[in-house]
This record gives structure tokens, sequence and C-alpha cells, in this order.
């Protein structure tokens, strides 16, 4: 079997294995390797053919090709190479070594000196919802959806019911109808709707089509193609309520009930997970427990916009390259907690001693109005960030400065406070 | 050389085909379904159970015994996953554990190997995840787990080689003996004819019997619900373990499944259409609260899916098996539910060999041995992956990611001899889909492939047969009507 040693490698070549490789070869690692077990790189940006992406990172409004276009070219420009058809079956996080296989190249072993996890994550299942009923033809996540019309060109359905807001479920939504299907309702069990604001406006109020919250599926019908659902109000516990159900018939169920960051891979390396992100624990270089082994996009946590990915991943990929060369030697660290209002901060650990600048990253636990986060270093203030909503489908930032994050000697604490 | 047909295509009517197979005839599988195994075959316990649960003197006691005892070798024969974790069955109360003795002497005097009651401290030593309160528990050793799909492919893949011809989604209707000395089955297709008919039409099996014999048969349509968990890193136990039947009812089964998934049910309900394997809130809460006084920590976390079967129970209690009575040429397995698939083997060797003696079939000068299926991706060492690639580079493209399965598994899947045609029909041969996205990732690509293999338009692909269409359309289509 072929055994290969490289400097730095990057598992996926979407947008946060492609920008973890950029910035590593721009530091100047040569033996660098991207690989990705689909035929194009680029990630699920490739399905994602809608606008709106790289507000923040290129000051205009792209779609997803147009956004995965610019760091691919970045790459060939600056020669990295991107191994596609190729399927990593295994880390081994202690000897650095990874098992790939390809049916161009078959089995491969390939050693790095560091490695940087980009596999993105994946959605939540029917399963996972326990949703009763039959097990039909015509239920699918919204990404799969999503790849037969936008990648494939086939329509999945006709009448479409929606199950959950995310930003996905949101888009397909839109996406339905202008393709001619009629989208009956979308559904979300909480009070609150975990897309984006700017979603909810543009793919389901400019189409008059009704969200209805605090609501979720009860029954599924059809025996070998989907006929109805079954919808009901759901009570504070998120119980349905008998007697609120509502009748739709219709062919087809997209879900839209959540992502999942996907680390079978990581943990097969080894690598310690937080409960609350699914993803890794890192420090502020990305590093996860496992030492050279980085993680970033929403394999490390779940992120809104695409933009966040490529900041973090830059981050995770100078990492790699410092690591690769011997730069990044070990040190003591803080931890940093979730306080009142914050769930799932990343990183989890800061270097004591560390010089760059920090962005504090987390999902709100609930809708908060005109708040303010407020970050503390045991008692001491070190950072506070007004804002006019906090929301869990929106993920919060805060920047802690380089002069704040050299300063750090306890543990931080993120939290929300009502004004 | 005489015709026959046999009706249903599930775990016993494969086995009845598979024993015929060996003697000189034409024989003929047809059944309703889009795949076999796609009615109670599909979805049960996989359990091929020791044989201290049916009443010694019954057809069950006796089949399900020597069934499991076939099992090992016959799984080792055909390439079907079999292992032998034993079971427990747990007791709390003083009532319970005479329950339990009782089964134990019944096993004995059913045959059972090694079968025992044994102590709390035992129990909790064996499985320590088991509840804390429990007393007492039977042990029965040789208890063992299969794919109950698995093992019905490999029976009808088997008896294909050997000639037998299987036709699907074709449902029979009427059966009628004529003047002409044969059976005449009319179908929803039109009418087959056949010298020597068997009725293993699972919950339809009554239906079929009444027609042919006055003294009726009454089969209640039995659902059982479950929740299939997630394969995680240790499960939570190694042995099937049971609940001790009670008055309140027989308790419902936490095991583990032959591929390491976590099973939790069945429910049990009566039902009136044979054809509703809906699942419902009342049924898996029914089956989480059960759950819950074997394993308390019982968690749905990982849950992978939630699916039901529907067991064909008579109302007599017992597997009815044999001759058709005060009929030519007729025979027939009604009521084969729990433990029909432990008791399969033995039932079609037994009828296999009746039929034969009866009709005075000429045994074969070869039989062809089974084609097994390769071993999967999922099961390779490293350096038994790169054979592979590099003997059919299809093994490196990697089509199931949670599962880990190939292209090349996916094809030979749909080329088996009794191949694959719909999606869940590879999902059952290769468990492309079968894990924890649920075929999100891979769904849109194995459709591909089935197309390409059948030459049919990815509109035509179906998730089970019939109606199931994954497509409703291209978006061309679609834009086109709307003008």
């Amino acid at each position: 079997m072929k055994k290969r040693l490289v400097d730095v490698l990057v598992i996926g070549a979407g947008p946060a294995g492609l920008a973890a490789a950029i910035a590593a070869k721009e530091d100047g690692i040569d033996n660098l390797l991207v690989l990705e077990r689909e035929h194009n790189p680029g990630g699920i940006l490739r399905q994602c053919i809608h606008n709106g992406f790289g507000l923040h990172r290129f000051k205009e409004e792209l779609t997803g090709p147009e956004y995965a276009q610019r760091d691919i070219d970045k790459a060939a420009e600056l020669g990295i190479e991107i191994q596609t058809d190729t399927t990593v079956l295994a880390v081994d996080g202690e000897r650095h070594l990874v098992t790939c296989v390809s049916s161009r190249h078959g089995v491969e072993l390939i050693e790095a000196k560091a490695i940087v996890l980009a596999m993105g994550c994946r959605e939540r299942p029917r399963g996972a919802l326990g949703t009763p009923g039959t097990r039909c033809a015509g239920i699918y996540s919204a990404g799969t959806a999503q790849k037969f019309v936008n990648l494939e060109g086939y329509m999945p359905g006709k009448r479409v019911v929606i199950l959950g807001s995310g930003d996905i479920g949101l888009i397909m939504a839109r996406r339905m109808t202008l393709q001619g299907a009629k989208v009956l309702a979308c559904v979300e069990l909480m009070p609150f709707s975990s897309g984006l604001n700017r979603n909810i406006v543009q793919c389901l109020n400019d189409y008059n089509i009704p969200l209805y919250l605090s609501h979720t599926v009860v029954d599924i019908k059809g025996r070998e193609r989907l006929t109805g659902v079954t919808v009901a109000k759901v009570d504070e516990n998120r119980q349905p309520i008998p007697g609120s159900e509502i009748e739709f018939d219709c062919d087809t169920l997209l879900l839209s009930v959540g992502l999942i960051p996907e680390n079978e891979l990581s943990e097969g390396a080894g690598v310690k997970l937080s409960p609350l992100t699914s993803g890794a624990e890192v420090d502020d270089t990305l590093q996860t427990s496992v030492p050279g082994v980085f993680a970033c996009g929403n394999v490390l946590h779940v992120h809104d916009l695409v933009d966040h990915v490529s900041n973090e991943s830059f981050k995770a990929g100078h990492a790699a390259a410092a690591y690769a060369r011997g730069g990044l030697t070990p040190g003591v660290t803080v931890q940093v907690l979730d306080g009142d209002g914050v769930r799932g901060t990343v990183p989890q650990f800061i270097r004591k001693g560390a010089s760059d600048s920090v962005d504090l990253m987390f999902r709100p636990s609930g809708v908060f109005r005109n708040a303010t986060c407020v970050v503390t270093c045991g008692e001491r203030e070190i950072a506070r960030k007004k804002a006019m909503i906090f929301t869990p489908g929106e993920m919060a930032v805060v920047k802690l400065k380089p002069e704040v994050v050299a300063g750090l000697d306890a543990a931080v604490t993120v939290k929300i406070e009502r004004s | 050389m005489p015709d026959i047909l046999i009706i249903g295509a599930g775990v016993t009517g494969c086995a009845v085909a598979r024993v015929l197979s060996r003697y000189e005839a034409r024989i003929t599988v047809i059944d309703r379904g889009a795949d076999v195994a796609e009615g109670a075959s599909k979805a049960n316990s996989g359990i091929v159970h020791a044989g201290f649960d049916a009443h010694p003197g019954t057809l069950k006691a006796a089949l399900n015994v020597e069934g499991a005892k076939m099992y090992p070798a016959l799984c080792q024969e055909l390439g079907v996953p079999y292992s032998q974790p034993g079971a427990l069955v747990i007791g709390f109360t003083e009532e319970d554990r005479a329950t339990l003795e009782r089964l134990v002497k019944q096993g004995i005097e059913n045959g059972v190997p090694g079968v025992r009651l044994i102590e709390r401290d035992d129990v909790l030593a064996m499985e320590p995840n088991t509840n804390p309160d429990v007393l007492c528990a039977l042990y029965a050793p040789t208890s063992g787990l299969t794919s109950p799909y698995e093992m019905t492919f490999a029976l009808a893949d088997h008896a294909a080689v050997n000639g037998v011809k299987f036709v699907l989604n074709e449902e029979a209707e009427g059966v009628a003996y004529g003047q002409d000395g044969k059976w005449h089955v009319t179908t929803d297709k039109g009418e087959r004819v056949c010298d020597i008919l068997i009725n293993c039409a699972g919950v339809g099996s009554a239906n079929i019997h009444n027609m042919m014999n006055s003294e009726r048969l009454e089969i209640v349509d039995r659902r059982g619900q479950y929740y299939l968990l997630d394969r995680m890193a240790t499960l939570p136990f190694k042995m099937t373990m049971f609940q001790c039947p009670t008055r309140m009812g027989k308790g419902v089964l936490v095991s583990p499944t032959v591929h390491g998934n976590l099973l939790l049910g069945p429910s049990a309900e009566d039902i009136p259409d044979e054809l509703d394997t809906a699942t419902t809130a009342e049924g898996l809460k029914f089956v989480l609260d059960k759950s819950r006084l074997t394993w308390p920590k019982v968690t749905t976390r990982g849950t992978i899916t939630n699916f039901s079967g529907i067991r064909a129970h008579e109302k007599n209690g017992d597997f009815v098996i044999g001759a058709v009575k005060g009929c030519k040429n007729a025979y027939e397995t009604v009521g084969i539910e729990s433990p029909g698939l432990s008791a399969a083997p033995a039932i079609g060797e037994r009828l296999g060999a009746q039929i034969a003696e009866e009709m005075g079939l000429a045994r074969k000068a070869e039989i062809v041995p089974p084609v097994r299926r390769s071993k999967p991706f999922h099961e390779m060492t490293t350096e038994e992956r790169a054979e592979a690639v590099a003997k059919n580079p299809l093994y490196g493209n990697l089509v199931c990611r949670c599962e880990v399965v190939t292209e090349a598994e996916i094809r030979e899947a749909i080329r088996r001899p009794v191949g694959a045609t719909t999606i869940d029909g590879v999902k059952r041969r290769t468990r492309a889909g079968m894990g924890r996205c649920q075929g999100g990732f891979c769904s849109p690509r194995v459709a591909e492939i089935i197309a390409e293999e059948l030459g049919i338009s990815m509109l035509e692909v179906t998730k089970c047969g019939g109606e199931s269409r994954l497509l409703v359309g291209t978006i061309h289509d679609a834009m086109k009507k709307e003008g």
C-alpha cells in the first residue's frame, strides 16, 4: 500500500477546507493535500444556487457556487492539490495517519504533520424526531431535495409541507415555489424560527407561505407515496395539543430540523467532542484535544453564514501551518464557559498569553430583545456587545481584542443580560 | 415435470422454494410485494429463538428448536449474518419466578440446550445495565440473532440459481381446483395454472386457505412497533433481554441486532388492516415505557428509525403446516408468526420433504451451491479493501458514508439472482441508507445506479415499488406546466 507524507492534510474541500488550505499555503506550506469525497470541490455551496453569500467577506452578494469558485480559483492559482472522489475511511489521531480510498488510487495511507478536519455537517433525519406514521416515499431532508432540484434537475414533489424552519428549509420553500410546486406550510416546533430572519421574509412572507410556530407534524400518511400529514399545535412542553390537528394533503414532506456536525472520523481519531455543539472542543487556534489535529467550519459547530466559516477556517489553516513547522507549542489555557442565555461557545479554551484577537461564537439559548452580551474574566468585565435581538437562529459573535486576550488570567464567562 | 406455484416470497415461502429446488419441477414463486421479504419477514425482531417459549407438543416448539439448530450452519452456507449472544428473560417478583421456572422446564422438555434459571447477582454480572430490581432470569445461551430479510434474500437467491422463478408485484386473488386436475390461481395480472399449489402467503394465508377448505382458519393481523437505535461504541446489552410474560402482557425486548444496532419493541396491537404498517404515538410510547422496565436508562437518543411489522397470528395459536385437508396437490403454511423466522429452515425441510414424497418428485442429479454475497467493504481489513479496489475500482467509490457501502456492492445487490430493484431493496441488501443520515446523502446516487442498472429513467425509480416514486418530474416539466 502506498504511503505518502505531507505537512498539512485537509479533509474536505468545502468552504472550510478550501480556506484552511489557502491559509496554510500562503504561510509557505507547499507539501499540502486536500481530500474531497465528491467529484468537485465546493462542498454544499455547489447546490446553494440562491444568492446572499459573501456580504461580509467580499462585500458583495454572491450565489453559493460563485462564492465557492472564488476559493477554488484561488486554490488553483496557489497550486494547491485537491484530490477529489476520495473518501477518508479513518483518522489515527495519535500517529497522524489517514486512510482513504478512491477508485483511481485505491487505498492510500497519508501521514501528515498537521490535520485539518473540515468535513461539514449533515441534516437531522426523520428518525431522530420519532414522528409516527408510515414510511412512504416523498419524505426528504431539505438538502436532499435541494440536491435533486438544483444539481440534478428533478422535482421531488408538487404539494409540499416543510417541517422545521432551518435556513435550508426556508430556501427550499422559495425554490420549490419558483419551480411550480405549491408549498402549503412551514411548521416549526419552537415558538421562534431557527432560520435567519431575512430568509423568513424573503422565502416565506414574500410568497405567502404560512409559518406555523409551536406546531409539529404528528402523523405521516400514505402507503407508497406520501398522501398527507397531520399538524398539531404544541404546548409549552412541546407536546401536541389534542383537538388542534390540521390536515394537509401533500405528496412531499421536507425536513429542516437541524444540522449535526459530521464527526465520525474525529471520534475515531480520539478527538473530544462537546455535547453542546456536537463538534470538537478547541482552543483559540482551533486545535482539538488531539495535538496537531484542527477543526473548522460546520464540522466544528454549525454556522449560519459561510463568511464566518471562511474566517474561522483561515485561522485553522494558519495554525495547522505553524504546527507543521513546529511553531505552535502547547501552553496553559483558560476555559471559556457558557453563562446565562448562552449555549455552546467556541472556542472552549484560550491559551494564556495568546496575542491574536479571538472571536467568541455561540447560540443564544432563547430570544432576547434589546439585550447585552457580557464577557467576564473572573470578576472583571472584558467585553460587551449590545444587540436589538439575540435569537437562536443567528449565531452571535463577540470579539476579544488582542490586548484583552493577552491579559486573560482566569476562566472566561459569556452571558446575555436583559436590559 | 410438475408445475409448482408458491404464493408468498417471505422467509417461509423462500425456504420451501429452496428445498423444492432440489427436485425436478418447474417452480414459480409469486408475491404482491416489489421485493421478496416485503411482509413480516422484513420487520421483526431478528431473533433466532432458543425454543423455550412454545408449549411442548406444538409445531411451534418442535420447528423452533429444529430450525434454531440449523441456523449456524445455514447462515455459514448462505453467507447470512448470524451471532449467538444468548438471551435472558428477566423477572421481578416471586410470581415471575414461578413463570420462569415453568419456562425453564418447558425449554428442557423442548430440547433447548443449556437453558436454566439464574439469580439476580449473575444477571447483573452478565448485563450490568439491567434494572437492579431484577430478581432472577431465565438464561438461554443458544438464543441467536440474524438479519431476517438477508436470510430471505439468500434463500431466494439459492432457490433462483437452482431454477426457481420469482415473480414480484403480482397478487393472488383467487384459487380454484379445475376439472383439468390443476390449480387455477387468479391474480391481479391474470391467471396462473399449476399442478401443485403451496400457500405461504403470511398475513394473507388464511384467506387463501379459506378458498380451498371449509375448515376455516382466521388470521389476526397483529402489529408490532419498534425503535431502532444507531450503532454505538458500547451497546448497553450484549444479549437479547426479554421480559417475563405476565397477566399484564408479554412485555417487550431490548436487544442488539446482528449488525450492532439496538432494537426496542415490539408492541402488540390487533389491527383491521393487514397492510397498515404505520407507527403510532401510543405504540411507540408503549415500547419506550415497557423498555424502561428492563433498561431504566433507556434513551431514544440516536434513534435511526421507528417501524412496525405485522405478524400473522392464527386464532388457535399454532402453526398450520402441511397438506390442505380435503384438497389434492395443495399445501400450506398458515399462522407463521414468532418463532417463524427461527422455524423457517425447518419448515422448509419438513414441508419440502413431505411434498417431494407425496408428489413423487425426482431428485435432481446436481444442486448448484449458493452464490454467496461478497464480503461487505465495511467488514474488510485495510489490506482486504486495498485488494478489493485493485480488482474492482468501483470499491473505491463510497456511496453510503454512514454504513461505508461502495458502488461495487450496490451494483452487485442489483445483479443478484433475485436482485434489488428499489431503494429499499438496495438498503436491505447492502445497508446503504440504513445509517444515521437515513439515506439523505446517498439516496440520490443509489437511485442513479438503480436507473443505470435496470435501464429505467430516474423518474421510474421507487422506494418500495408501486407508486412510491422518488421524483415526480424534471424541473423543465414543472415549468412547462406552469406555462
